[in-house]
């Protein structure tokens, strides 16, 4: 059954019109998700690729029986865009824009955090589950139906996982590409919930960086919680404190959020830390006896 | 982006938070003219604070109290042009290219203050501490307890009693709590209406006559929401920026430099900043952070191969290319030209997968220049490891 998004997953695209939201509204078709629109506002009423537009999202919604969308819109407009997909009711909101600025997901996340809608991201690659739906813009033919969940906040490190996985033979259950901001919609912890309540998933990859305390979160959460095992990997080993690497959320500040004290964490709550991003999928492959 | 102390004096002044008189100087002219107008209207002594993107100026030498005009001309000279080392500059320091006169205070307490981001909790929090004038880091690690905390509501914004509770936490007199929120308040409000990412008032003093200042004042702003405040972007000091990091921000490259010799360029931050360390794990040493992102033209790879060259210490290149959207033959062809124009001697070694990975390889086959290719990451970085051992 995999989790977020299936078969059963009706697509909207925020930003249909845009270079983005075409390409990857072709490519999440292409894959078999279930795409039945688009909104731009102003070009409400006309047809793109074949798929109708509408001026908002509540149309959108109302017109297709849209269960899910994906956001493609700039980063100006962006937080918006979430709070017009949360109005509209809709329970998933997947938006992949890089660069809102930070005070304006404060202000999302105070309305979202108690909302029926979930978000994933923003800055992030979306959610796959491997042979049924994609919303997202990782590439699908990496990806192989199986039953190993991963949660990450970085795109291409995912696709590495997911990568190593695929040429062992291993499947996946679902990917969630959490995303690299310091305020995202869902993190490790939902993501793990979510990955240890389905019946399909066998084991779990847990992918983090430095900055913050997430992973921390995370990983007293799978002591308790947890049963299935857990492959975890920390980027930025080697990263300077108080330089942000790439991702706006990446920074180790006042000596919090060091890669060291998330892999402690990890390790001490029975996760099955590597050292190298080269060893996750030799390391899952052994834990689950498929080595 | 980071901003100077007076810069960020001056943004405060404008929202109506109480700092010392003063005056930035970047000559020696220019700062005793500034130092004779503050005691000629009264100041009692003048300070003399070196500008860097840096804290720890004053244990590193970089701030001198003095009386006199004399004394405030020998304090400029000695600090002007000096190379201040601080904790947080490294070993080499950094050139200190300004100065900022003010007025001394009489000071009466020093506390601290401090607007930042909670994460997990997806609020602001303002935090208020006793232990003023220390790096708060190190507070928050012996006593947490002693830094108090306000989460704020982005509907309310930092309401009035939260400063309250605040001001009397800290200590403050009856006679100050008034001006304590006004004073909180307005750093609020500079805080939003900046986009800022982090805002410090340490030390925030009293007064022995009952007044408030901002003594010291960081203040950095949010990147991402520069493109809303171009007044900001102005304020961008490139002379306290590394001049590579400088030249790839032109080229809209993510880049940091490292002190390492493998220079690495990959795609997307978290497989980046996973490149640094499977280096490392391979026994070799980072030279950079550089993210090209989904989108690589071949322009930003020659002029990302033109950044990584400058940098001396690089003996070998590890491009590490996972391409999802990116064709790998399209990459290849981009690198293959990049390094002919630029005649690289330095060993390349690529690890590429996705799209077109075969056409790319045969593509970088074909060139004759000296390309090495890893099949897997590991294998990679084994090879440029051993690659810069050579060169080395």
């Amino acid at each position: 059954m995999a989790v977020l998004v299936d078969k059963s997953t009706r697509l909207i695209v925020q930003g249909i019109t845009g270079k983005e939201g075409t390409f990857h509204a072709k490519g999440a078709a292409e894959y078999g998700t279930h795409v039945v629109g688009g909104v731009t506002p102003g070009k409400g009423g006309s047809t793109h690729e074949g798929w109708p537009v509408f001026n908002t999202v509540a149309e959108a919604v109302e017109k297709t029986g849209a269960n899910a969308t994906v956001i493609f819109v700039p980063p100006p407009f962006a937080a918006d865009a979430i709070l017009e997909a949360e109005d509209a009711g809709l329970p998933l909101i997947v938006c992949i824009t890089e660069g809102i600025p930070t005070l304006d997901m404060v202000k999302v996340w105070a309305k979202i955090k108690d909302s029926a809608s979930r978000l994933i991201g923003p800055n992030c690659p979306g959610v796959i589950s491997p042979g049924k739906a994609k919303i997202g813009i990782m590439p699908a033919r990496i990806h192989l139906e199986g039953s190993v969940g991963i949660v990450s906040k970085s795109g291409t490190l995912t696709y590495e996982a997911v990568h190593q996985l695929t040429q062992r033979g291993i499947g996946q259950s679902t990917a969630i590409g959490i995303g690299g901001d310091p305020i995202i919609g869902t993190t490790h912890i939902d993501a793990l919930r979510l990955l240890n309540d389905d019946p399909e998933t066998e084991a779990i990859i847990m992918i983090g960086e430095i900055g913050g305390s997430a992973e921390e979160a995370a990983a007293a959460f799978v002591k308790q919680y947890v049963k299935k095992p857990v492959v975890g990997f920390i980027a930025g080993q080697t990263a300077p404190p108080g330089r942000r690497m790439g991702h706006a959320g990446a920074i180790i500040s006042g000596g919090q959020g060091t890669a060291a004290e998330k892999m402690k964490a990890m390790t001490e709550a029975g996760i099955h830390v590597v050292v190298s991003p080269a060893d996750i999928g030799a390391k899952l492959a052994e834990v689950i006896g498929r080595a | 982006m980071k901003i100077h102390e007076y810069q960020a004096k001056t943004i405060l002044a404008k929202y109506g938070v109480p700092v010392p008189r003063g005056e930035v100087a970047n000559t020696l002219p220019e700062a005793a003219e500034a130092a004779r107008t503050l005691l000629a209207n009264g100041a009692s002594g003048v300070v003399v604070k070196a500008q860097i993107h840096a804290g720890g100026r004053g244990k590193g030498g970089g701030v001198k109290v003095v009386r006199t005009l004399a004394a405030a001309e020998d304090a400029a000279k000695a600090i002007l042009g000096m190379q201040l080392v601080t904790h947080q500059t490294g070993p080499a320091g950094q050139k200190v290219q300004r100065l900022l006169i003010e007025e001394t205070a009489a000071i009466d307490r020093e506390l601290y203050l401090g607007i930042v981001l909670d994460r997990a909790a997806g609020k602001l929090v303002f935090m208020a501490s006793q232990a003023g004038g220390m790096e708060i880091e190190e507070v928050a690690a012996k006593d947490p307890d002693a830094i108090f905390k306000e989460e704020i509501d982005p509907v309310i914004g930092l309401a009035a009693y939260q400063c309250r509770k605040l001001a009397f936490k800290l200590g403050l007199k009856p006679t100050q709590i008034n001006q304590a929120v006004v004073f909180f308040q307005s750093l609020y409000k500079a805080f939003v209406e900046t986009d800022a990412s982090l805002l410090e008032i340490n030390p925030f003093i009293t007064t022995k006559d009952d007044k408030l200042f901002a003594l010291d004042a960081k203040m950095t702003f949010d990147d991402n929401a520069l493109f809303r405040h171009p007044d900001e972007k102005a304020l961008r000091d490139v002379a306290e920026e590394d001049p590579l990091e400088v030249e790839a921000s032109k080229y809209a490259l993510n880049y940091i430099k490292l002190d390492g010799s493998i220079a690495c360029m990959v795609n997307g931050a978290g497989l980046a900043m996973a490149t640094m360390d499977i280096i490392q794990y391979a026994g070799g040493s980072p030279a950079n952070f550089l993210d090209v992102g989904g989108g690589a033209t071949q322009e930003q790879i020659e002029h990302a191969f033109e950044i990584l060259l400058s940098d001396k210490n690089v003996k070998a290149i590890f491009i590490n290319i996972f391409g999802g959207i990116l064709r790998v033959d399209r990459l290849a062809t981009g690198v293959v030209a990049a390094a002919r124009k630029l005649s690289v001697t330095v060993p390349i070694v690529l690890r590429l997968e996705g799209t077109n990975v075969e056409e790319g390889r045969q593509i970088l086959k074909d060139s004759g220049l000296n390309f090495q290719v890893g099949s897997t990451m590991k294998e990679a970085a084994d090879l440029v490891v051993a690659a810069a051992k050579v060169g080395a």
